[in-house]
């Protein structure tokens, strides 16, 4: 089954590829995923002759600021959740989309189960990468349980009055 | 009191719905213990040594009539027939069937209530003064910031996976009331030179295992600014706060580690991308907005007082629960009531359905449909008018709500205990009992006067132990239960984390040993001088001596 959700739909045939830690660069057009140490170490390489598009992946131990250099030249940054229990991955999404202003895609990794998936979306995650053995098509109802919510959608600036005159209304 | 509108109210709905078919796929094997066990918690539900626990937010510890009523259905349809109002202003149900919380949640929802945040790691539900709109100290009447935050709070997205639990409480008063100094973050509501209202925040407060007394990272916050600055708060203590052990978790181990300094710097840093987002800014209409649902009520002018002095003269019963049960008021011609909940052979806080009930119908008589629960585990009618207080309490009293000892003595917090929690090592309600059959003279409990005594049956510290002028703890010595004594603890403005007696006495001696402390106590005591006075001018030595000395002495 299909494990992964982006914009609220399953997609098959992912076209990224998380790159193993020892592993040498695939050559050609392939969108890669690299942890941090190893961008960093080899992003000038990469920035010369990749083809593909690039993207990271990181977890909660690591700081915006880290990040933020290279936001411009990635086009997917994949946050893993150890633990669906341990939250660091929501504030980091949030300082990412919020004070960086990244806006490529956003993907939840690791222990992602369904009842978090709405929380996840609403600090900026649009994909998900479901644990393995997961219902990816039960997973897609958590997107509809909740219409009313007492904070912003992530990239509304709405005020805090005139948000909730809209949603009494909607 | 605030009112729900179809959009607090959908939410609350979609809330209900969400978790029934959360505990739909629990019971169905799709949901694992583990995966299930933060999303009951985030819905009030513990799993209890005998049967779940079911803990039901009342924000800022404000109730309708019809809410109280729905309470008093819930603890009669669902449970034994009674209810546990805790030191949080909440209320706890200690016997619901795991199957039906659904059910209750969906009650509660009938009458704008919910158990949303009242367990798990995530902010809780925001405290405040029981006195709040009446209290004749106040700088800015707290509930339209309570309510604000309880908003911004109610399944934030960034903060529902924490490291820890998080408490906020917010005063809005020269006296605290609400014990902001012992509180993750605690909120002092200040005006500074120019008039202009703000808010003196503090962090790193708490009790548990390792009591702290919050430090003041910023004096003058200008209210607008309040929601960007504690979600900036939030987010370096999600980030940075320890999750590697559940013991160090809490903001207030960060903020030690930090420095309280450092951790400032951090905020400031995460505030500055913050502040100015609209959606975080309370604009002037956002305050108006708010305030126009806490106005005071259609207050009768020109109350007569001759009916109360007469009464006083002529019924000392009275005289003695209007000294000890009710406070001034700021409107000429009221006062505010208390409604004990530590009448004896009663564990603290326990209040029965049928109490529910008829404490529903005598606010509806005397107290225009409002009732408060202070965090002293007792109930509050704000708004009494004077000439009515004598019938007040002749109701009061024929529900077995009148008991004269609000801030006495036996007015005890207390937590849960062996008797019902998981983590208990010691009973504390048996010891409460004890205590009142010891103590049993109302007169002489009224000239001891204001004495507050809280009792944990663990270190956890829900019953507050660390800031009593008298604490006990109860420990585990290889499978008995003994009791650690403390004294000199605050939770007021003159916050003080109590000192150690010495070795633990056994649950026999409870009772003895208190009685030494209080005959201590009254020798050294200098005219009308209130326990916590005498202690802070003599010092720990007495009471030891006391207590401790062989049996010749």
């Amino acid at each position: 089954m299909p494990r992964l959700i982006r914009n609220r739909q399953i997609v098959t045939g992912d076209r990224w590829v998380f790159q193993d830690a020892d592993a040498s660069l695939p050559q050609g057009a392939v969108d890669l995923v690299l942890p941090l140490d190893q961008y960093a170490e080899q992003r000038e390489q990469l920035r010369e002759s990749h083809q593909g598009r690039l993207g990271l992946v990181v977890d909660g131990t690591v700081t915006d600021d880290e990040i933020a250099p290279l936001l411009d030249e990635l086009a997917l940054v994949a946050i893993d959740f150890p633990s669906f229990t341990d939250g660091r991955g929501y504030s980091l999404a949030r300082q990412l989309r919020q004070i960086h202003g990244y806006r490529g895609e956003l993907r939840a990794v690791g222990n992602v189960l369904r009842d978090q998936l709405a929380y996840m979306e609403r600090v900026g995650f649009d994909s998900f990468l479901l644990e393995a053995g997961r219902d990816t098509a039960d997973a897609l109802k958590a997107f509809g349980e909740f219409s009313a919510y007492y904070q912003n959608a992530p990239l509304d600036q709405l005020p805090r009055l005139r948000r909730r005159q809209q949603m009494r209304a909607a | 009191m605030y009112l729900y509108d179809s959009h607090d109210r959908q939410l609350v709905d979609e809330r209900v719905a969400q978790f029934r078919d959360q505990t739909r796929r629990y019971l169905a094997g799709e949901l694992s213990e583990d995966e299930f066990r933060p999303l009951r918690l985030m819905n009030g539900l513990y799993i209890q040594r005998l049967a779940p626990m079911l803990r039901v937010s009342i924000p800022y510890g404000l109730l309708s009539s019809s809410q109280l009523r729905m309470l008093g259905h819930i603890a009669r349809h669902y449970d034994h027939g009674y209810g546990h109002f805790t030191t949080r202003q909440n209320i706890q149900y200690n016997w619901p069937a795991l199957e039906h919380v659904p059910d209750i949640l969906a009650d509660l929802a009938k009458v704008d209530m919910h158990a949303m945040q009242t367990s798990g790691n995530c902010i809780r539900n925001v405290t405040s003064d029981h006195l709040a709109g009446v209290a004749a100290d106040e700088v800015e009447d707290p509930r339209p910031y309570c309510e604000l935050i309880r908003q911004w709070a109610t399944l934030h997205p960034e903060f529902s996976y924490l490291p820890r639990k998080f408490k906020i409480a917010v005063s809005g008063s020269q006296r605290d009331r609400a014990a902001t100094q012992v509180h993750d973050i605690g909120l002092q509501l200040v005006r500074n030179a120019q008039g202009e209202l703000g808010v003196e925040v503090l962090v790193g407060g708490g009790l548990g295992r390792t009591p702290v007394i919050g430090e003041v990272i910023r004096e003058f916050l200008p209210v607008r600014h309040l929601l960007s600055y504690l979600e900036a708060i939030l987010r370096v203590y999600n980030l940075h706060g320890r999750r590697d052990n559940k013991h160090k978790a809490r903001i207030k181990i960060l903020v030690r580690a930090m420095g309280a300094k450092e951790f400032g710097a951090r905020v400031d840093r995460e505030w500055t991308a913050l502040r100015e987002r609209p959606e975080l800014t309370l604009a002037d209409t956002d305050v108006s907005y708010m305030k126009g649902f806490f106005q005071a009520p259609d207050y009768a002018a020109g109350v007569e007082t001759a009916p109360l002095d007469a009464a006083l003269a002529n019924d000392a019963a009275f005289a003695r629960w209007f000294r000890r049960n009710t406070v001034e008021h700021r409107q000429p011609g009221y006062r505010a009531a208390f409604v004990s909940l530590k009448a004896p052979g009663v564990a603290p806080g326990d209040m029965t359905a049928d109490q529910m009930d008829a404490l529903a119908d005598i606010a509806e008589g005397f107290s225009f449909g409002e009732i408060r629960v202070t965090h002293t585990q007792n109930l509050l009618l704000a708004d009494v008018r004077v000439d009515e207080l004598h019938a007040l309490w002749k109701r009061l009293e024929a529900e077995g709500l009148g008991t004269p000892n609000v801030g006495t003595l036996t007015d005890m917090i207390c937590c849960p205990g062996l008797a019902f929690c998981n983590l208990a090592n010691a009973g504390s309600i048996d010891v409460a009992e004890d205590i009142n059959r010891e103590f049993d003279d109302l007169d002489y409990i009224h000239d001891l006067g204001d004495l507050r005594l809280n009792m944990s049956g663990c270190m956890n510290a829900c019953g507050h132990h660390h800031v009593a002028h008298i604490g006990i703890l109860g420990v585990d010595k290889k499978g008995a239960e003994f009791y650690q004594l403390t004294l000199g603890g605050s939770s007021a403005n003159d916050a003080a984390l109590g000192d150690r007696l010495g070795p633990a006495v056994p649950k026999s001696e409870v009772p003895g040993a208190l009685r030494k402390l209080i005959n201590t106590y009254v020798d050294l005591r200098e005219g009308e001088e209130a326990f916590l006075d005498t202690y802070r001018r003599v010092g720990l030595e007495p009471f030891k001596e006391r207590l401790y000395a062989t049996a010749h002495s």
